[in-house]
């Protein structure tokens, strides 16, 4: 009789995997809360019990290998100390909510009442019998299940201890802007937002700093009928902390969405945006530009499903990889058979400035309407050497030609931050990076 | 000005001989034209000067004002004062053509020690010279040569050339695939440049443009190398006779 191991059957292997899950569950000692939030929590365990932590033979995780993310003790990470002026958002007039290694901190805050605003603390609000974020807490990660699960999504809706809960009620120009500061090498830390803005209503939220040596944010937006939300997130400096982001949105009739997020360096990042359009004439763009070099993985996961007609997406996704780096991009676009005129474009690209880095793209459509407009493309490619001759030939250094083509080449994604100061102060944060690394 | 001896020219990745021990000697003040059939090498000789890449030199030297071109970087070469307009100008998007342009400019003057130019002054250059070369404002704003036609995109290298205003300026059939008016326009762009320090190499088919750029000196070139220089005559035969006889006749 053979004594070598059978291969384990896809129903064993979902109970291994499951009961793993659950060991590992019942040594976490989960945040309590009498109210609501209470509720969404137990909620969100019993679902991350029948779906299980990822593993790496995952179809989803085939490209970005979750153990640094799941392990049970977080890789401590150097903090990167940057000076004042290098900090994106300085100059922008916008409502300051400061996190220290995850915890709200009100001195470094602004005052978070402001008009055609109300903005709560995840962690006071939470424990209340009532209240508006408790339709859309969780409820968004859960339909967000299916149809791939993402179970560190459940956890963070179980896990998270802060947050603020934003509700937009007009239109607001000044952004709301989260500030995600670190002390502690080793700090861990899972926050979760709920933001809704309600019809016609229109604000911007801003998100950045390096957040924690490993970190798990998630955000839920419902974006009520002709509302609009304008999201741009730069995703700190701090190179060997780790972390995955969960934006989950809703789109009702003729509401709008424009989100961007730039990311420099980072072991392990996957930020996951999940996009419902529910009413008809929405719009969602999705953008991204991240730059990495060496020890740098960098994972955009989109999901968008057209679920009502004559709506519009767009995700551009650009990445400029050097020195080993590693981009994945995994986007999806859904069309249901209600969607009829959708409109739909997916685009991700890499630069590779050098032969040992790559990027790893699977972009999908799925389309159960007959009568929609879809496009999607993936490329990955050199800077092109007859632009980088024109360019010196005209007197510009090899470097600083170098550096305008890869301005160039994000220029695509940036185009998505529709307010141009905004858009500015990123596009001086990709300068920078790129002045630090050689050409 | 320029200074070139004995330039032997091959491929990079091929072992093929393009230059052949090629001589010209340009002096300041002068305007050049090169003619000769396609495929002799012409624009070959262009994008080494300029320092193109893919190429190997195997002999010879090209001196500017004394200093070796062969041995820059081709951004110090357009510092030292060379211009190459591309026969086929380059699109590059995602990167505006005035942008491109004020880069290209305070970019030679820091190579110089100079100043760089503030934006009062550059708009206030670029708009005049655009103006004087019917370009619109509306193409100054888009990215380069993107879209660009292409009397639109020859005119666009002119208008770089009067910004970073060059001592040495190499034109690579510049005129090729231009109207009579555009072709006017560009021969006016060169004219306004002309002066007693600044040098012109036309590389050109067309005995017309020549009609609006006087050339001191003619030279053919086949096969790698000049076969005959001499006046503005030189044209007018090759335009009535062709280069076959010309090119025959220096090897038989
Ligand atoms: N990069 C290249 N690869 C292959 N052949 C080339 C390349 N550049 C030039 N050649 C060859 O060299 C010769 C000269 O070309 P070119 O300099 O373009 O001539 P001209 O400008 O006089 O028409 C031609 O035979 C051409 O095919
Ligand atoms: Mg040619």
């Amino acid at each position: 009789m053979s004594t070598a191991p059978r291969p384990l059957t896809r129903a064993a292997r979902r109970a291994a995997r499951l009961e793993a899950t659950a060991e590992r569950l019942d040594r976490l000692a989960l945040p309590q809360s009498a109210g609501w939030l209470g509720r969404a929590r137990e909620a969100a365990i019993e679902r991350l019990r029948g779906i299980g932590l990822p593993e790496r033979r995952d179809e989803y995780w085939r490209f970005t290998d979750p153990a640094k993310l799941i392990a049970e003790e977080a890789a401590p990470a150097e903090v990167f100390r940057i000076t004042d002026e290098a900090i994106v958002f300085s100059d922008i007039d916008r409502l300051k909510i400061v996190f220290v290694d995850g915890v709200f901190d009100p001195d470094a805050s602004d005052d978070l009442s402001a008009e055609g605003l109300e903005i709560a603390r995840l962690s006071e609000a939470g424990a209340t019998d009532i209240h508006w974020a408790q339709e859309i807490y969780g409820a968004l990660e859960a339909r967000g299940q299916a149809p791939v699960p993402r179970p560190l999504a459940a956890l963070n809706s179980a896990m998270a201890d802060d947050g603020v809960l934003i509700r937009a009620t007009g239109k607001v120009a000044r952004p709301v802007s989260l500030i995600y500061r670190r002390r502690g090498e080793q700090a861990e830390v899972m926050l979760h937002h709920v933001i809704r803005v309600e019809p016609g209503a229109e604000m911007t939220l801003l998100e950045n700093g390096p957040v924690a040596a490993r970190y798990s944010i998630t955000a839920e937006a419902c974006i009520a009928e002709g509302g609009m939300l304008h999201h741009v997130r730069a995703q700190g400096r701090d190179h060997q902390r780790s972390g995955i982001t969960h934006f989950f949105a809703r789109l009702d009739k003729g509401a709008g969405l424009k989100s961007f997020t730039l990311s420099a360096n980072g072991r392990v990042l996957r930020n996951e945006a999940v996009v419902w359009l529910d009413g008809e004439g929405g719009s969602a763009h999705v953008a991204g530009a991240a730059m990495g070099a060496g020890d740098f993985h960098h994972d955009d996961t989109v999901f968008v499903t057209h679920a009502a007609p004559g709506c519009e997406s767009r995700q551009v996704f650009k990445k400029v990889l050097r020195d080993g780096a590693v981009g994945v991009f995994q986007g999806k676009i859904l069309v249901e058979r209600a969607a009829q005129l959708t409109d739909g474009y997916q685009i991700s690209q890499s630069l590779l400035m050098d032969e040992n880095s790559q990027f790893l793209a699977k972009p999908e459509l799925e389309i159960y309407a007959d009568d929609v407009k879809c496009s999607h493309g993936s490329t990955s490619g050199e800077i092109d050497p007859d632009q980088l001759f024109y360019l010196r030939s005209r007197g510009l250094p090899e470097k600083e030609a170098t550096n305008l083509l890869v301005l160039a080449f994000m220029a695509q994604a940036l185009d998505e931050i529709a307010r141009e100061d905004l858009a500015e102060d990123i596009r001086a944060r990709l300068e920078g990076w790129l002045a630090r690394h050689r050409g | 000005m320029l200074e070139i001896t004995n330039l032997h020219v091959k491929l990079e990745e091929e072992d093929k001989a393009i230059l052949k021990g090629l001589d010209l000697h340009v002096e300041p003040g002068t305007v050049h034209a090169i003619m000769g059939p396609n495929g002799s090498g012409k624009s070959t000789l262009a994008y080494v000067l300029a320092g193109r890449e893919g190429y190997t030199v195997t002999e010879g030297s090209a001196r500017l004002e004394g200093a070796e071109l062969l041995e820059m970087e081709p951004e110090e070469r357009a510092a030292a004062g060379l211009f190459l307009a591309f026969q086929y100008p380059v699109e590059i998007p995602g990167v505006g053509n005035m942008t491109f342009l004020r880069t290209a400019v305070n970019a030679q003057r820091k190579a110089r020690g100079e100043p760089e130019m503030s934006s009062g002054e550059f708009l206030k250059a670029v708009r005049e010279k655009a103006r004087e070369l019917k370009i619109d404002a509306e193409m100054l704003k888009r990215p380069v040569n993107v879209g660009f036609s292409g009397g639109e995109k020859k005119r666009n290298e002119i208008l770089q050339m009067a910004m970073l205003e060059p001592r040495m300026c190499i034109l690579d059939e510049t005129d090729s695939g231009l109207d009579v008016d555009a072709m006017k326009l560009v021969a006016q762009g060169v004219n306004a440049l002309r002066d007693a320090g600044r040098a012109f190499l036309v590389i050109t088919h067309y005995q017309r443009l020549l009609d609006h750029i006087h050339p001191d000196v003619v030279h053919i070139m086949a096969d790698g190398r000049m076969v005959k220089s001499g006046g503005p005559e030189l044209a007018l035969e090759v335009e009535k006779n062709g280069y076959a006889d010309i090119v025959g006749e220096v090897q038989a």
